[in-house]
């Protein structure tokens, strides 16, 4: 968007043109009644040297990016290579909106394309497309595709998916006539309750990593889904464990979405980030948001082009799949620049030094003196510890004392977990981190 | 000039329908998979899905356009055209024909003679230029 200023004289200039009297009257036809009645509550016009204090002050009371830190729960700090800023501040990026004209946004186009083919490889799956608003939307997407695909009403949803996602999802759901059903979990800390599923459910959703870190059994879990003629969709919100885990496609997931985030994204105190959405082509027609493909012009040069367009609100109305009709296009293009800066290799490299930290910092808490880990099931680069002592205690404590963020105590979400608190190590704890936050929680039976 | 086959009944969205007994067999018409253009894709309803009249039952896609189509009379459908998933081109090539698209159990089954005859079906083209 253009900035055009206007002096007070061409302002009456215009309005003269138009014959009013004041900007005011340009919104007379609204009635009075729906209009604000007052000035709007914003400050005065402040200088740019003000801005960029007031800005300043804002930004330091994020101590969280700056203390040692072993909260993930969705939001994970990982190592970003330089280049994925510098890159997607060219303003050929930085500057512009979603392809509306696609053919003239070719370079646009080329990195949507190279995003959607990153993330089929990543998931497993056929089809990506060019991004959602985040994970929490994506998953809330999967449940209204599954019923299309299925023509079946009936989501049956693991309590251990994202606490948020879920709530997001069931706002999304609310006056649709899905019926939503919460399953719970067991003592591995894996998903149970799978006897909701029957020949009304239109999908079975799952996270994995899940929210408490457990790695599920994706694939007897996709035969449950499939055995009641249910879709499979899991969700993913630690993209770094595509690095290590064998890809939801391959376990027999027939939607996969999931966060971005972890893939160069800042935290940014939690948005904006970026949805993955993949899916077998099968069912493609029947995919939310935008699709890039390639196509050949009668020369045989290749083209990038939006396509299947027909899906999409601008050209389907209310029978669209579904009213995003944009995408997280610069953030889709700091993903793909990450992902293209790290390659196979460096995700993989990524991915186990998670693992191993993760593994390790578990093994070192759970030797201390009250605390134990509750669930068994294998985990990524999150787990669950139980204190000695309600977990908010024990998290305050070792933030006033200690200057360490230790974790995300379970009782914001769950009931019958005071004492728990969900860990995430990632490569950027070090071991000099790690060995700290294990020694203070051994002084917490003295507190 | 459009092909307009005179034991048809045809609608002002440009359906055909055929009857035989108490079954309709409903398609567009040459009119308008001319009018769409290259017919890629056609969203199509299941067998034992139930419309009254006038409601759409799918929708065909075209390089272009999406259309609904609308099914004139009440009913069952009984079978739908399964060789359109992967040729919808023969809705362009062969719309009366293998172009069909669903047979119906129509709830009454005189309620196709109240559509339009080819003569009246061509009349009506020819309104609407």
């Amino acid at each position: 968007m253009r900035y055009i200023p206007n002096s007070p004289e061409e302002r009456a200039e215009m309005l003269a043109t138009i014959g009013l009297n004041s900007a005011e009257e340009l919104f007379r036809s609204i009635p009075k009644d729906v209009r604000l009645q007052r000035a709007l509550n914003v400050t005065d016009p402040l200088a740019e040297s003000e801005v960029i204090a007031s800005l300043e002050t804002m930004a330091a009371k994020n101590t969280g990016a700056t203390k040692s830190s072993f909260i993930g729960a969705g939001v994970y700090a990982h190592y970003s290579p330089t280049v994925v800023d510098h890159l997607i501040q060219r303003s050929e990026f930085f500057t512009s909106y979603t392809p509306y004209q696609p053919e003239i946004s070719q370079g646009t186009l080329q990195y949507i394309f190279e995003f959607q083919t990153l993330i089929c490889q990543l998931t497993g799956m056929e089809v990506a497309n060019a991004s959602m608003y985040d994970g929490s939307t994506a998953t809330a997407e999967a449940y209204l595709m599954a019923r299309r695909v299925t023509r079946r009403d009936k989501i049956v949803v693991g309590r251990s998916v994202h606490p948020e996602y879920r709530e997001v999802a069931r706002t999304y759901s609310k006056h649709n006539d899905s019926e939503i059903v919460e399953i719970g979990y067991d003592e591995t800390g894996r998903i149970t309750g799978l006897e909701e599923l029957d020949d009304k459910t239109a999908a079975l959703v799952v996270q994995s990593p899940n929210f408490f870190g457990c790695i599920e059994d994706l694939k007897a879990l996709a035969d449950a889904a499939h055995a009641v003629g249910a879709l499979f969709v899991v969700v993913v919100t630690e993209a770094i464990s595509f690095g290590l885990l064998r890809s939801p496609g391959v376990c027999g997931a027939d939607i996969v979405v999931g966060e971005g985030q972890s893939f160069g994204i800042p935290m940014s105190f939690g948005g904006p980030h970026v949805g993955l959405f993949a899916a077998q082509e099968k069912y493609v027609r029947q995919m939310p948001g935008r699709l890039c493909g390639i196509a050949y012009d009668k020369n045989g040069k290749r083209g990038f082009v939006l396509t299947l367009s027909t899906r999409e609100q601008h050209i389907r109305r209310e029978k669209a799949t579904s009213n995003i009709c944009t995408n997280q296009g610069l953030i889709a293009l700091a993903a793909t620049i990450y992902m293209e800066t790290m390659g196979k290799r460096g995700l993989q490299e990524v991915a186990a030094q998670n693992a191993q930290k993760a593994a390790y910092s578990a093994k070192q808490i759970a030797s201390v003196d009250g605390f134990s880990l509750p669930f068994s099931a294998p985990h990524f680069n999150e787990f669950v510890v139980r204190g000695p002592r309600p977990a908010v205690e024990i998290l305050e404590r070792l933030r006033t004392q200690n200057g360490v963020l230790g974790g995300l105590a379970l009782s914001k979400y769950f009931d019958g977990h005071d004492n728990d608190f969900l860990v995430t190590v990632t490569e950027l704890n070090s071991k000099q981190q790690i060995d700290a936050l294990t020694n203070a929680l051994k002084k917490a039976d003295g507190w | 000039m459009a092909n307009i086959p005179e034991n048809l009944r045809y609608t002002k969205d440009h359906e055909w329908v055929s009857v035989d007994g108490d079954s309709a067999t409903l398609g567009i018409t040459d009119y308008a998979q001319n009018s769409l253009g290259d017919v890629v894709y056609i969203d199509m309803p299941r067998v034992g899905d139930k419309f009254g009249a006038h409601e759409a039952f799918g929708s065909v896609e075209s390089v272009k356009a999406v259309s609904e189509v609308f099914t004139p009379i009440a009913g069952e459908v009984s079978e739908i055209n399964e060789g359109l998933n992967d040729s919808p081109e023969k809705v362009n090539s062969d719309p009366y024909g293998a172009g069909w698209m669903i047979k119906v159990k129509m709830d009454n089954a005189g309620a196709a003679d109240a559509l339009l005859s080819a003569d009246e079906y061509e009349e009506y083209l020819s309104t609407i230029g």
